[in-house]
């Protein structure tokens, strides 16, 4: 066989047959047991858990609702996520492992939906957070309109070429820093108030440095998750 | 000289020979070990895809539907899947007790599966102490699920590590003395014996109608000891995460969710050996096997299938009454362990000696 003849686009696949069947074999398993974690705020929430019951039933297609985001591969994030609840969806979102997949559900998380123009509280957009896989809009989409977004992502899985996702980050999954604060002696020194206020300043430093010595093997990698 | 060489050479192609033996007598040794955990892992997936089945069915869903026919693949796409997933671990837990923790809880189920007769003596180990090597081996199984727990640094995972303990340990005790009436009943500990004992008189035989007391504490406690839904205490979903497992992703919780399902299938075969004669067409005065004595194969085929078919009925008891009872609380748990249970099967196995001595 000639290798020109096959056309650009095939080219980035894998020539191999074997490679080929295992890529499409992770694809189907993964786009067949799509485990959603159980999460949701508002109204939206309400059409995602009457999927779970026994007139729309994502059981169909293999959806089993996970309560620990370690074992979900499909966050829905179902409802209005506010500034406060923005940090809890970050995290739940890096503490899945990692062939994840998210559908941004509702009008609130596409584009704030109708917070969008005069809220104080309201993140616009769950994309400015985490990355979306598919967009449902809907204020809230009915069940069947989750389900089609569902079929959406099922396909978007079976084309995946395997080599193409980001391999998972090993080490720091969230982005941490150690923080730049440094302990600056009060300004206050003066004589009149010291042993009264504060304790002796050959104390507190001591108790400083052991204070970091103990805490920068940890927060530097190991805060996280 | 000649002579003496000629000695030692066939004396060397001897042990060439003798060697060569031993080497096919270990590889014989794998080949019936790898046929029956080939059976058990596929017996493993069907209950999987039974259990959606079922459970759908009871709630009037359709259950599975688009992986493969009937949606039977199902099982197999969550295992691969959860092969090919990422394997996290926990920041500060610790990592040697995290790792181990499933493999211990698999390793000890899938050892018991060694004593169990599927058929006229297609047995692994005909044991003298079958019988108690299950109920030891099995024991080991909640240190397991508490390293997880502990392992996995989550408050949540320890609670439900603790109470995986706390649970085996107190069902564990009237299950071992129903066990020992039914061993006391049969003279043996060995599961060949026990099911033999059961074959004389077709299913009025059974040990079913000798021990109906300990049958039913026998159940309730091997339900309990598989963490399923009336007793699912340390995994429940509203209290604690997943209990011991919320933790672990990929292919380690890919293990507990094998051995839940193994430990379930184990304790109906082991109902199926101990009260319903296990390998034995139970319909009195048509024995089919002996009609098809001379024909070995077709019986122990005959004799698998009936196991199976009973094991299969108690299996469905169980995901039935999963679908059908609340989650008892822990002390409503405990205090039906220790109070109810232990007593009564602590008065089944008195009424069953004494029976035993006077008749004797």
């Amino acid at each position: 066989m000639n290798s020109i003849k096959f056309p650009v686009l095939d080219r980035t696949t894998t020539n191999s047959v074997i490679s080929t069947t295992l890529n499409d074999l992770s694809n189907w398993t993964r786009l067949s047991s799509l485990w959603p974690l159980l999460y949701g705020t508002s109204c939206c929430f309400i059409e995602f858990a009457s999927l779970i019951g026994s007139r729309f039933d994502f059981d169909r297609y293999g959806l089993v609702p996970r309560s620990s985001p370690r074992q979900a591969d499909l966050i829905l994030t179902a409802g209005t996520v506010t500034m406060k609840m923005a940090p809890s969806l970050v995290r739940l979102y890096e503490q899945m492992p990692e062939p994840k997949y998210v559908i941004a559900m509702g009008a609130c998380t596409i584009t704030g939906g109708m917070f969008s123009t005069d809220s104080y509280s309201t993140v616009r957009g769950v994309d400015k957070l985490i990355p979306v896989d598919v967009y449902l809009p809907g204020c809230p989409p009915k069940p069947e309109a989750v389900i089609d977004a569902i079929t959406k992502l099922r396909k978007k899985i079976a084309r995946e070429i395997y080599k193409d996702r980001i391999k998972p980050q090993q080490g720091n999954r969230c982005f941490t820093t150690n923080h730049k604060f440094f302990i600056v002696r009060s300004p206050h020194t003066g004589n009149y108030d010291q042993e009264l206020l504060y304790p002796p300043s050959s104390t507190s430093e001591i108790s400083t440095e052991t204070f970091f010595k103990y805490k920068s093997p940890v927060s530097s990698h190991e805060l996280v998750n | 000289m000649i002579i003496y060489a000629t000695a030692v050479q066939t004396i060397n192609s001897f042990v060439k020979l003798e060697s060569l033996k031993e080497v096919y007598g270990l590889i014989w040794i794998f080949v019936p070990i790898f046929f029956l955990v080939l059976g058990i892992i596929t017996g493993v997936l069907v209950i999987v895809w039974l259990e959606r089945e079922i459970s759908a069915g009871i709630q009037q869903r359709i259950g599975p539907e688009y992986a493969g026919p009937l949606g039977i693949l199902q099982a197999l796409a969550d295992g691969i899947k959860l092969l090919f997933k990422e394997n996290l671990r926990p920041s500060r837990g610790n990592t040697p007790l995290f790792s181990i923790g499933p493999s211990i809880a698999v390793i000890s189920i899938l050892l018991s599966y060694s004593v169990i007769p599927f058929s006229n003596h297609l047995i692994l180990a005909d044991l003298n102490i079958g019988l108690f090597l299950w109920i030891a081996i099995s024991s080991i199984a909640p240190i397991g699920l508490l390293m997880s727990g502990y392992g996995s640094n989550n408050k949540y995972s320890f609670l439900g590590g603790l109470r995986a303990a706390a649970q085996s340990i107190s069902y564990e005790i009237p299950l071992t003395l129903c066990v020992l009436s039914i061993s006391l009943l049969s003279n043996s500990l060995s599961t060949v014996d026990i099911v033999e004992a059961q074959s004389k008189y077709g299913f009025w035989g059974w040990n079913l109608w000798r021990q109906p007391i300990g049958f039913i504490i026998f159940l309730i406690s091997s339900l309990a000891e598989c963490e399923r839904l009336p007793f699912d205490l340390p995994e429940a979903e509203e209290e604690l995460i997943a209990g011991y497992q919320t933790e672990y992703s990929g292919i380690k919780f890919g293990l507990f969710y094998v051995a839940s399902y193994l430990n379930l299938l184990i304790s109906s075969l082991f109902v199926t050996v101990l009260y319903l004669g296990g390998w034995n067409f139970s319909i009195p005065y048509i024995s089919i096997l002996e009609l098809f004595q001379r024909d070995q194969i077709f019986g122990t085929t005959i004799g698998i299938f009936i196991t199976l078919a009973k094991t299969y009925l108690f299996l469905f008891i169980s995901i039935a009454t999963r679908w059908t009872l609340p989650r008892l609380r822990m002390d409503q748990l405990l205090n039906l362990g220790w109070k109810f249970l232990l007593p009564i099967s602590l008065g089944n196995l008195l009424l069953t000696t004494s029976f035993q001595l006077f008749s004797l």
